[in-house]
C-alpha cells in the first residue's frame, strides 16, 4: 500500500456543461479529458483524487460526442475537496481551457443525503435520454434534403450496417429519431449553399449516431453530400413526451435552492475572484 | 503582403484523416504574431509526426526565443502522415504551419531540427509539399532558406544537396544571430539575392553553407579534399556553445498540446554536455563541456512551467541527470515542494550507481516503485572497457540489490549489440548478468516476483566519436548474436521467466549507419528512396530495408562505393572523413588515440573530477566546465 495520508474526501460535487466548438471539434474524448485535468490544475481548483498507487482526479464524463462532432451540450462531473462558488469555477475553468472548449454551466449536486437517488452519478446519466442534433450538409439543395427527410420519416424501419466494437452490426435507425426537420431559415442565412437538418434522436443501444442517420438518408433517398457533414449536438436531456423537445438535465439539481452557475454569476456580476476569497456556496446565496 | 491561412481549405478535409487534432494547432502557450509586422519569419520544423515533434525541447526553446523578439515571428510545422499527404496532394494544399496555417514556402527560413538521420526522407516530403525545390541549387530568391540543426547536423553531408545551410550546436544564440543577418540584408533591399545572403551567413563563421565547399574524391571513392569554393568562407565551421544556461531559462511557457504526444510532461534541462566519455555516445562528445543550470534556476523553471502548463509530471533532463553536482538537493527540495500535490518527478538517463536509488526513492515518495532503468551498455567487463562505460558487474549487482531492497520490483537494463571488437561471448554475457541480477534480487528480498527486462539496441558508429573510424557490425551478425542470447535466456528454467528481452533486428541500424557517416553522394540514395515512397523511416511499420538497399544499389551504380563501403568498412587514420571540416571542438588526434585506447580496453576518467585529458573542446571553443555546487537550496513554495 502507498504510504502517507489518505486523500482528502470529496466535499462538493459539481456538474458541468461544456461545449466543443469550431476547430476544437476535432478533439477526441481522451484529448478533452487531458485538457480538462490540466485546466483544473492551472485554475487551482481543489479537485479530489482517488486513492491508490496512481491517484486520478475525480472527474467523470457522461458520454462524449465523437471526434469531429461539435457540441453545445457535453457533461462532466467533478469532485472537490473544498466547497467553491460554482460561478467562479465556471469562470476560472473556462479561462484555463483553450478557446473552443468552453464551460457553459456549473451546478452543484445537492449534498448527498443517504438514499438520495438524484445525487448519484448514474442518476444524471439517466437524464440524458436523447440528443438534439444539427447537421449541416454543404452543397446539398434544400429540396433534395426535404425530399430525403420526408422519405426517411415515412419509412417503417431503416436498417443500416456499421462496424461497432462488437463487430459488424445491422440495426434500425428510424425508430430512434423522434423528430427531424429542415431548418430552411438557417440554411438561407449560411455563407454557402447548404441544407441544415435538425433532429431529436433517442439514446439507444447500439447508439444511433448522426452518421448512421446520414447512411439511412442515403439508403432511402440517395442523399449523398459531396463533402463531410458538419454535425453539432445542440442539447442533451430528458425527452419531453408532450412537446417532443429536450429539458435541461441540470434543472433537477437547480431545484435544491442553491444558486446555479448562471444565477450566481448574475448576482455577483463578472467580478474577478479576489485572493483569499473562499466564500462558500452558502455565503454566496445569503 | 498578408499571407492567407490555408485552414478554410483544410478544415473540410480533416474528417478524412486519422487524428485530425494534430493538424489544428491552438496549443496552450502557442502564439500567432502579425505577419506584416515581422521583418524575419521562421518556420520551425521537427521532421517527424506531431506526437513526437511537439514535445521536442529544441523546437520549443527556439519558438519562444524567436517570438519574444520584436519584428520576429516563428511558427511550427511537423511531418504529416501519409493519409494527410495524399489528401493535401489531391487538393493542392501546401505544407503548412500549425500556428496560423500559413504556407511554409512564404517564410524566410525553414529551420529543421534533426535529432536523428531517419528524418531525412521526411524533409523531402515537406519541401515537396511546400512547393520548395528539393535541390538547394534550384531555389530562387522567392524560397525560404532551408536550414538544418540538431545532433544530426554535425554531419549534414548526406542531405547537403537539399540544404541551404546548417548550424552545429546550441541554437539559442545562433538563431538570433542569423535573424539579425537576415533582417539587415532585407532592410538593405536584399542586395545580391539569395547567394549574397548565404555568403553573409557563411562568412560569419557560424553557419555552414554546403554549396560554398567543393568535395573532390580519389579514384577508390575516398574523399580527397573538402575546400571552400568562395572567398571569405572559412575552412572549418565551428559549433555553438551557450555558456550560461541560467541566462537562457527556456522553455518558460511550455506548449501544451490537445493531442496525445510521446512526452506528457514539463521538461527542464538541468545541464548540457557530458564528459563521462562513453565512446559510442555522439551526444556526449559533441555537447562538451558540461554546463549546469543552477538549483535555483531549476526550481524557478519547474514552478513557472507547472503553473503555465498544468502538467502533472516534471522531467529533469540531461545526458546523465544524476551527475548534476547538486542533484541530491534538487531531488529532495523538489520532492518536498510538491509533496501531496500529485505532481510526479522523473529522472531519465541515470547511470549505474547506488546513489541513484536514493534519488529514485526521493522521487517516488508514497507512490508506486515499479521500475528502474540502468544502462551498462556492454554485457562483458571487456566490452565495457572498450566503450569506456566504467561500471563493473559488482557495481551493477550492488545497485540493483539496493533497488530491490528499497521496494523496487523491476529493473530494466539497456545494452548495445554490434559494438567494435564484440564477439559472440560478449553478447551472451548479457544473459549471465541478467541472471545474476535476478538471483541478487531474490536473495535480497526473499521474493519470487523479481523481474528484469533486457533492452538491446543496435550500435551505429557516429561522426565526431572515437568510433567514427570503426566498421559497423553487419546485420546478419547482430541478428545471430541476438538469437543466441534469446536462446540462452529462454532455455533457462530457473531465471528465464523472470527476464524479458526486447530488441530490434539489425537492418534499420545499417541504414542509420549509412545516413550517419555518409557523404554527399548518399543524397542520391535518399532522394531515390523518397521518390520510391520512403517516409517515416524511424517507424518500423513504414521502414523498408529492401527499398533502401535496392535504391542504394541503383543510385550508387556509377560510383566506386556502395552501402557496405559506407557501413561495415573500417576507416584508417589518414582518410578524410566527410565531416572533418565541421568542428565540434574535439581534437582529431585525441579521438584517434581514444579509438586506439578503446581497442586496447584502456579507460578514460571523467574530466569533471580528474585532470583534463586534452580532448580539445574547451581551448578550441573558448569554453570551460561549469558546475556547482552553489550551496543554495529551494525554499518551500508560498501557499497561494
Amino acid at each position: 500500500m502507498p504510504e502517507g495520508p489518505a486523500p482528502a474526501p470529496v466535499t462538493q460535487r459539481l456538474r458541468v456543461r461544456y461545449a466543443k466548438r469550431g476547430r476544437l471539434r476535432f478533439t477526441s474524448h481522451r484529448d478533452i479529458s487531458r485538457a480538462v485535468e490540466r485546466a483544473v490544475r492551472r485554475a487551482g481548483i481543489p479537485v479530489a483524487f482517488s486513492a491508490g498507487f496512481t491517484p486520478h482526479p475525480k472527474i467523470s464524463y457522461a458520454g462524449a460526442a465523437a471526434t469531429g462532432v461539435a457540441s453545445e451540450a457535453e457533461y462532466l462531473e467533478i469532485g472537490l475537496t473544498e466547497t467553491r462558488d460554482p460561478a467562479r469555477v465556471r469562470a476560472d475553468l473556462d479561462a484555463a481551457l483553450p478557446a473552443g472548449l468552453d464551460i457553459v454551466d456549473v451546478v452543484p449536486v445537492r449534498a448527498g443525503r443517504a438514499g438520495d437517488a438524484q445525487a448519484r452519478p448514474s442518476a444524471f446519466a439517466d437524464r440524458l435520454q436523447a440528443s438534439e442534433w444539427r447537421i449541416r450538409l454543404d452543397g446539398v439543395s434544400q429540396d433534395a434534403a426535404a425530399a430525403a427527410v420526408a422519405a426517411f420519416m415515412a419509412a417503417g424501419d431503416i436498417e443500416v450496417e456499421r462496424l461497432t466494437k462488437k463487430g459488424r452490426r445491422r440495426f434500425d435507425v428510424r425508430a430512434a429519431v423522434s423528430a427531424c426537420e429542415l431548418d430552411r431559415r438557417a440554411a438561407e442565412a449560411a455563407d454557402a449553399p447548404c441544407a441544415i437538418l435538425r433532429m431529436v434522436v433517442r439514446h439507444s443501444t447500439p447508439a444511433v449516431r448522426p452518421d448512421d442517420i446520414l447512411t439511412g438518408l442515403r439508403q432511402v433517398a440517395d442523399l449523398a453530400p459531396p463533402s463531410p457533414p458538419l454535425v453539432t449536438r445542440l442539447a442533451q436531456g430528458p425527452l419531453d413526451a408532450a412537446t417532443g423537445g429536450l429539458a435541461d438535465p441540470l434543472d433537477p439539481d437547480r431545484e435544491t435552492g442553491l444558486p446555479s452557475g448562471d444565477e450566481a454569476e448574475a448576482a455577483r456580476g463578472p467580478a474577478r475572484p479576489q485572493p483569499g476569497d473562499t466564500a462558500s456556496v452558502d455565503a454566496v446565496s445569503a | 503582403m498578408p499571407v492567407e491561412s490555408i485552414f478554410p481549405r483544410l478544415e473540410p478535409l480533416l474528417p478524412r484523416v486519422q487524428k485530425p487534432i494534430q493538424y489544428v494547432g491552438g496549443e496552450l502557450n502557442s502564439q500567432i504574431k502579425d505577419w506584416d509586422e515581422a521583418d524575419v519569419r521562421w518556420a520551425l520544423m521537427y521532421p517527424d509526426a506531431y506526437e513526437v515533434g511537439l514535445p521536442n525541447q529544441g523546437v520549443q526553446i527556439l519558438y519562444e526565443i524567436l517570438n519574444e523578439r520584436d519584428g520576429v515571428l516563428a511558427e511550427r510545422t511537423y511531418s504529416v502522415w501519409p493519409d494527410m499527404e495524399a489528401v493535401m496532394r489531391e487538393h493542392g494544399i501546401p505544407q503548412f504551419t500549425v500556428d496560423a496555417h500559413r504556407p511554409v514556402a512564404a517564410f524566410d527560413v525553414l529551420g529543421v531540427s534533426f535529432s536523428t538521420e531517419l528524418g531525412y526522407t521526411n524533409l523531402l516530403t515537406a519541401l515537396d509539399l511546400a512547393g520548395i525545390p528539393l535541390e538547394a541549387a534550384d531555389r530562387t530568391d522567392e524560397h525560404p532558406i532551408v536550414l538544418a540543426g540538431g545532433h544530426a547536423a554535425f554531419n549534414p553531408e548526406p542531405i547537403a544537396d537539399f540544404l541551404d545551410a546548417a548550424v552545429l550546436g546550441d541554437g539559442e544564440e545562433i538563431a538570433l544571430a542569423i535573424t539579425e543577418v537576415i533582417r539587415e540584408w532585407k532592410a538593405e533591399g536584399s542586395p545580391g539575392g539569395r547567394d549574397e545572403l548565404l555568403l553573409r551567413l557563411a562568412a560569419s563563421g557560424g553557419v555552414y553553407v554546403p554549396r560554398f565547399y567543393d568535395v573532390s574524391y580519389l579514384p577508390d571513392g575516398r574523399i580527397q579534399r573538402v575546400a571552400p569554393a568562395r572567398q571569405g568562407v572559412p575552412w572549418r565551421v565551428e559549433k555553438h556553445t551557450v555558456m550560461d544556461l541560467d541566462q537562457w531559462p527556456y522553455p518558460k511557457k511550455p506548449l501544451v498540446p490537445l493531442a496525445e504526444t510521446v512526452h506528457e510532461r514539463f521538461s527542464v534541462e538541468i545541464f548540457r554536455g557530458c564528459t563521462r566519455g562513453c565512446r559510442f555516445c555522439q551526444a556526449g562528445m559533441i555537447t562538451r563541456p558540461v554546463r549546469e543550470r543552477s538549483i535555483t534556476t531549476i526550481g524557478a523553471m519547474v514552478e513557472q512551467g507547472l503553473n503555465e502548463s498544468g502538467f502533472q509530471e516534471v522531467g529533469l533532463l540531461s545526458l546523465s541527470s544524476a551527475d548534476h553536482s547538486e542533484i541530491g538537493e534538487v531531488a529532495k527540495d523538489l520532492a518536498d515542494r510538491y509533496e501531496g500535490t500529485n505532481t510526479s518527478l522523473s529522472l531519465p538517463s541515470t547511470r549505474v550507481d547506488a546513489f541513484n536509488i536514493t534519488l529514485a526513492n526521493e522521487f517516488s515518495r508514497g507512490g508506486r516503485r515499479s521500475g528502474l532503468t540502468f544502462a551498462p551498455e556492454g554485457g562483458s567487463e571487456r566490452m565495457r572497457k572498450v566503450i569506456n562505460k566504467m561500471v563493473t558487474e559488482d557495481d551493477l549487482i550492488r545497485t540493483v540489490t539496493t533497488a530491490y531492497e528499497n521496494g523496487w520490483r523491476q529493473v530494466k537494463l539497456y545494452f548495445m549489440c554490434g559494438l567494435p571488437t564484440e564477439e559472440d561471448e560478449d553478447v551472451l554475457a548479457i544473459a549471465d548478468m541478467a541472471k545474476r541480477v535476478i538471483r541478487a534480487g531474490r536473495e535480497a528480498t526473499g521474493r519470487k516476483d523479481i523481474r528484469c527486462t533486457v533492452s538491446i539496441g543496435g550500435f551505429v558508429p557516429k561522426p565526431h566519436t572515437p568510433f567514427q573510424w570503426a566498421a559497423q557490425c553487419d546485420h546478419e551478425t547482430v541478428d545471430r548474436r541476438l538469437r543466441a542470447l534469446k536462446d540462452a535466456l529462454r532455455g533457462d528454467k530457473e531465471y528465464g521467466r523472470a527476464i524479458g528481452l526486447r530488441y530490434h533486428d539489425g537492418q534499420p541500424s545499417i541504414v542509420e549507419g549509412l545516413l550517419s557517416r555518409g557523404d554527399r553522394r548518399v543524397g542520391k540514395v535518399i532522394r531515390a528512396v523518397w521518390e520510391d515512397g520512403g517516409r517515416f523511416d524511424g517507424w518500423s511499420e513504414h521502414f523498408s530495408y529492401e527499398r533502401w538497399t535496392s535504391c542504394a544499389e541503383k543510385a550508387l551504380a556509377d560510383e566506386p562505393v556502395d552501402l557496405d563501403w559506407y557501413t561495415v568498412r573500417e576507416r584508417d587514420e589518414v582518410e578524410v572523413l566527410p565531416w572533418d571540416h565541421l568542428d565540434a571542438g574535439l581534437d582529431r588526434e585525441w579521438l584517434w588515440q581514444d579509438w586506439q585506447d578503446a581497442v586496447d580496453g584502456t579507460e578514460v576518467e571523467d574530466c569533471r573530477w580528474t585532470p583534463c585529458y586534452d580532448c580539445g573542446v574547451c581551448p578550441t571553443m573558448g569554453t570551460e566546465i561549469q558546475i556547482g555546487p552553489t550551496g543554495k537550496r529551494l525554499l518551500p513554495l508560498s501557499v497561494v
